[in-house]
């Protein structure tokens, strides 16, 4: 076992993590993704322990940690789903705009609940016209007095319905394109906010995936986040931020995936013997478990340059993004390999690991864009040396 | 009481516990233990009934079981059990006539009072005995139990002090026989002070149509190898094949929530001692075994062969229990 | 309200060790656990607290290592924890340990309620509940599966039954004893696990609690473990396998045979 050198601390979050995968996950797992549940009971739980508010300061009543922290609770839960553990994240990508940019006001008026589990976030950036070109987003906000006029419909936004917080990215001013997109509090239940209907997906199923409607919806002016064009740069940075976090999830996934593919290969007999006695299955294990350690030790390393300050940290989030969730696509494909016909199986849990894999590699950046952004930091850092 | 001397206390006495002015079925079955512990050392037999008014026919039915005295205590504030009362009425009658051994059905009422009564006379106390017996040259009463979820069984003693206070649980031991030609004696108590502290604001009976899991002679239970909550519907069906067995569960089904806690059968659940068990997709962990293990005959349909439920079972089935069943249902609707 | 709880430590059920000479369990070495009725308990007074205000102590008897199931219950969110113990309390019956129990809560002061599972998972007696109750000269009210209100300084709650159950009135202080339907014990939390890292758990000896060692421990227990001796294996045992028609047929005709159909 490497060793990576946990604090104390940093062994508690783990070990609290996986007590609440162990007892409150992996039993209903299957369930909630055969009935595409959410998983509220499991979020409360989480809640309670304290773990909802691991990345919130403790003066907002959250426990003050930092990424590092943050990846060992979401790779713990990865290890029992990802549906799970998205609808965890997706709490931390929605209030991130909040912890980054809000005024004191705004983090004390949200932050808390958020902390305590008493209410969920979620951050909608995505349209149907701007996916990876987040610069088509569409939807407008027009200041009229006091109240800012939202017009507009967001896809596929993960808590969608769940959430009783959201951080919306509209358009202010399009004349000045990128710099013209400024972000906003909108609360559920404000007049004009809807949803549209719970998306049917691949996988994650128990992840609550909606659109969210905005007609003529009428916000007041103080829940614009920082400044009017500041939109853009806030949702990188968020972006940046919770990279980690997903590939946290790439690495639980993938560690899940291995562990039972083991298990399953010790068990299963043919030709006289279990098939992990086998070279072929031992390769595959071997690779499976190989990747995924790298995938971990690059997230480790790269939350802990984060946590320690580093000021600009797109390439290094967005290889650790990359790596993890390709392995995870891969791993888990293998694992329903090594169980052969019972992986196929709806019985079994590794074909719902392999549906699930596949978001990991679109989703918060897909990883084409993952990889145009490592490629212009490349070319950043080698213009930057020759002057 | 307690500590002290030892030799002046004699007799066997029975809690007759009673509900609703019925005697329970499990005090016949301490009377049946009663006599046979009496031919080993002879002992008179008495029953102790604390209950409302006109319990005086149920004495006389005690009598005809075996009983050689009654003492009866019959007060309308007393119908229904309340734990002080009956623990003091209890702890006088015991420090006035000084039985040498008490025995009480392990019931919900019994592992209340009882426990109370044994600290109060100061002697020791043994829950669930599933074996008693007499060690005739020391006079001692042999109380054998489970312990450690069944994993070990101890056989406890009390030399030091009286009564020699036991509780077993309902259908270990063979209930008395009636024999209504039996003479004995009913002695009116009339209880120094009856002191109510707890008070019973609602009695609600639940469970109408269900068969209670403790007085079962036939269960049939479902595991986490049924797959899933609408297959207990092929558990039902095979207990009402046997006859309107009753359905019992492990653990994991009623943590997954697929059938009521009150059909849970061990450790944490209830535990059964029916004449025939029938386990259907139950592993057999530990846990659950210590719940039936006393059953007489358990059959267990799994189908993994090495699952530790076979090393119990009488008739251990290694098959699908989705084949099996049904093919249980149609022999026995057969015949 | 200022409640109590009494838990107890005991081993996972799958590995038993005994002493031979004293007929006693060896604790030491053996994976131990909070007994899980314990854990309703623990969970049905945070619950309490929740609701009236007040404060929560956990209690329990045993050797030093229960150290760890009394920091357990302060990362569950109790405000206080003592172990009581000391050599004397070795090889207690249920008496003796009632005794020594109810001893530790004189000394704690004033409480509203105690409440403890409805038995241990290694012993199965239940009997120590109604054994404090009695030694305190308190009332008791045994499987508790709901606690419906405190109200003017009584208690009402759901009492089980084997076929049903009554809604129960008590007054307070009182001593309650509670099944697994009350309530999912909630899981640590971070908080609570950081707190009781750095915990110092107080003990007290027998001395402390002004326990006479003559009725405490294996000395002050009316009853004694005789001897200790494995279950009967049952070597009545037959296998069925092969076409479920034919086990079927086998089946109930063994069944009849024997005449338990």
């Amino acid at each position: 076992m490497i060793d990576y050198n946990l604090t104390e601390e940093q062994q508690m979050i783990k070990e609290l993590a996986r007590k609440i995968t162990l007892e409150k996950i992996i039993p209903v797992r299957a369930e909630l993704d055969e009935k595409e549940e959410f998983p509220t009971e499991i979020l409360k739980v989480m809640a309670q322990s304290d773990l909802m508010g691991l990345y919130i300061p403790q003066e907002y009543g959250g426990y003050g940690g930092g990424v590092f922290d943050f990846c060992l609770a979401t790779e713990e839960f990865s290890k029992g789903c990802i549906g799970v553990s998205v609808s965890f994240a997706a709490n931390a990508l929605g209030s991130g705009p909040i912890l980054m940019y809000g005024s004191e006001e705004q983090k004390k008026k949200y932050l808390p609940d958020i902390a305590s589990g008493k209410k969920w976030a979620a951050f909608g950036l995505t349209e149907p016209n701007a996916g990876s070109d987040a610069g088509g987003v569409q939807t407008t906000a027009v200041l009229k007095g006091n109240e800012y006029v939202l017009n507009g419909t967001k896809q596929w936004i993960t808590n969608g319905g769940e959430a009783d917080v959201y951080t919306i990215v509209a358009m202010t001013d399009k004349a000045k394109g990128s710099r013209g997109a400024s972000i906003f509090i909108v609360e559920k239940g404000t007049p004009g906010f809807t949803f549209g209907k719970k998306e049917k997906k691949m996988g994650i199923r128990c992840s609550a995936t909606r659109e969210l409607i905005f007609e003529n919806c009428k916000i007041p002016k103080e829940n614009i986040l920082g400044k009017e064009g500041m939109g853009f740069i806030i949702t990188m940075k968020n972006l940046d931020k919770s990279r980690p976090g997903i590939a946290a999830q790439g690495v639980g996934l993938a560690q899940g995936a291995t562990d039972y593919a083991v298990q399953y290969a010790r068990e299963r007999v043919q030709f006289g013997k279990p098939i992990i006695s086998l070279q072929a299955i031992q390769f595959m294990l071997a690779d499976m478990a190989t990747m995924t350690e790298a995938s971990r030790a690059l997230l480790y390393s790269v939350a802990r340059t984060i946590d320690s300050g580093l000021k600009d940290f797109s390439k290094e989030s967005a290889m650790a993004k990359l790596l993890a969730t390709d392995t995870a696509m891969h791993v888990t494909t293998d694992a329903v390999q090594v169980l052969g016909g019972y992986g196929y199986m709806r019985e079994y849990p590794v074909e719902k690991m392999m549906r699930d894999a596949k978001i990991l590699q679109i989703y918060e950046g897909t990883n084409q864009i993952q990889r145009s952004v490592i490629g212009h930091q490349l070319i950043k850092e080698a213009a930057s040396k020759k002057a | 009481m307690g500590k002290g001397n030892i030799s002046a206390y004699k007799g066997i006495w029975i809690f007759g516990e009673q509900r609703g002015g019925v005697v329970q079925e499990v005090v016949y079955e301490l009377l049946g233990e009663a006599g046979r512990l009496a031919q080993k050392r002879p002992n008179e037999i008495s029953v102790v009934l604390i209950g409302g008014e006109g319990l005086q026919k149920a004495a006389q039915e005690l009598i005809a079981y075996g009983a050689e005295k009654v003492y009866l205590v019959e007060d309308s504030r007393l119908a229904e059990f309340n734990s002080d009362p009956y623990a003091d009425i209890m702890t006088e009658l015991i420090d006035q006539y000084k039985p040498e051994i008490v025995l009480t059905g392990a019931t919900t009422i019994g592992r209340t009072l009882i426990p109370r009564v044994a600290i109060r006379v100061y002697s020791g106390l043994t829950a669930d005995c599933t074996s008693l017996d007499i060690d005739t040259e020391k006079g001692l009463l042999l109380q054998t139990r489970p312990a450690f979820g069944g994993n070990i069984m101890a056989t406890i003693i009390c030399p030091d002090f009286r009564p020699q206070m036991a509780t077993v649980r309902h259908k270990v031991m063979k209930p008395a026989v009636k024999d209504a030609s039996r003479k004995g004696q009913i002695i009116k108590i009339t209880p120094k002070a009856i002191r109510l502290r707890t008070e019973i604001l609602k009695v609600v009976h639940e469970m109408q149509n269900q068969v209670n899991l403790g007085d079962a002679d036939i269960i049939v239970s479902g595991g986490r190898g049924i797959g899933a909550a609408e297959n207990f519907k092929l558990i039902h069906d095979l207990a009402s094949a046997l006859g309107g067995a009753a359905v019992g569960a492990s653990r994991a089904t009623v943590d997954a929530g697929w059938i009521p806690h009150y059909h849970q059968v061990g450790q944490t659940g209830k535990t059964v001692c029916p004449k025939l068990y029938v386990a259907c997709g139950i592993s057999g962990q530990i846990q659950h075994l210590a719940g039936m293990q006393g059953s007489e005959v358990i059959v267990a349909i799994n189908k993994d062969p090495d699952a530790p439920v076979f090393d119990i079972a009488t008739y251990g089935v290694v098959g699908d229990l989705f084949e099996v069943i049904p093919q249980m249902i149609k022999e026995l609707k057969n015949k | 309200m200022n409640i109590i709880v009494c838990i107890k430590q005991v081993p996972d059920t799958n590995e038993v060790k005994i002493d031979r000479e004293t007929n006693t369990l060896i604790r030491k070495g053996v994976p131990s656990i909070i007994n899980p009725f314990d854990e309703n308990a623990i969970e049905a007074a945070l619950q309490l607290k929740e609701q009236y205000g007040g404060k929560v102590t956990v209690v329990s008897m045993g050797p030093p290592q229960v150290e760890t199931a009394l920091k357990d219950a302060i990362a569950l969110g109790v405000d206080e924890v003592v172990l009581v113990t000391d050599r004397v309390f070795a090889g207690a019956d249920t008496w003796a340990t009632s005794y020594t129990l109810s001893k530790a809560i004189d000394k704690l002061g004033a409480f509203d309620l105690i409440i403890c599972g409805k038995q241990a998972i290694d012993g199965d007696t239940a009997q120590v509940g109604p054994g404090i109750a009695e030694f305190l000269k308190l009332p008791i009210v045994t499987y508790v599966r709901k606690v419906v209100e405190q109200k003017d300084g009584s208690l009402i709650m759901e009492k089980e039954f084997e076929d049903g159950y009554e809604v129960m009135k008590t007054p307070l202080p009182a001593v309650i004893t509670v099944t697994k339907e009350i309530n999912v014990p909630r899981l640590p939390s971070l908080k609570g696990k950081m707190k009781a890292k750095t915990i110092q758990v107080p003990t007290w000896s027998a001395a402390d609690i002004g326990a006479d060692p003559e009725s405490a421990g294996l000395k002050g227990s009316p009853t004694k473990v005789m001897k200790i001796f494995n279950p009967p294996v049952r070597t009545d045992r037959e296998k069925l396998e092969g076409e479920a028609v034919l086990i079927a047929t086998t089946l109930v005709a063994r069944l009849k045979e024997r005449k338990v159909i």
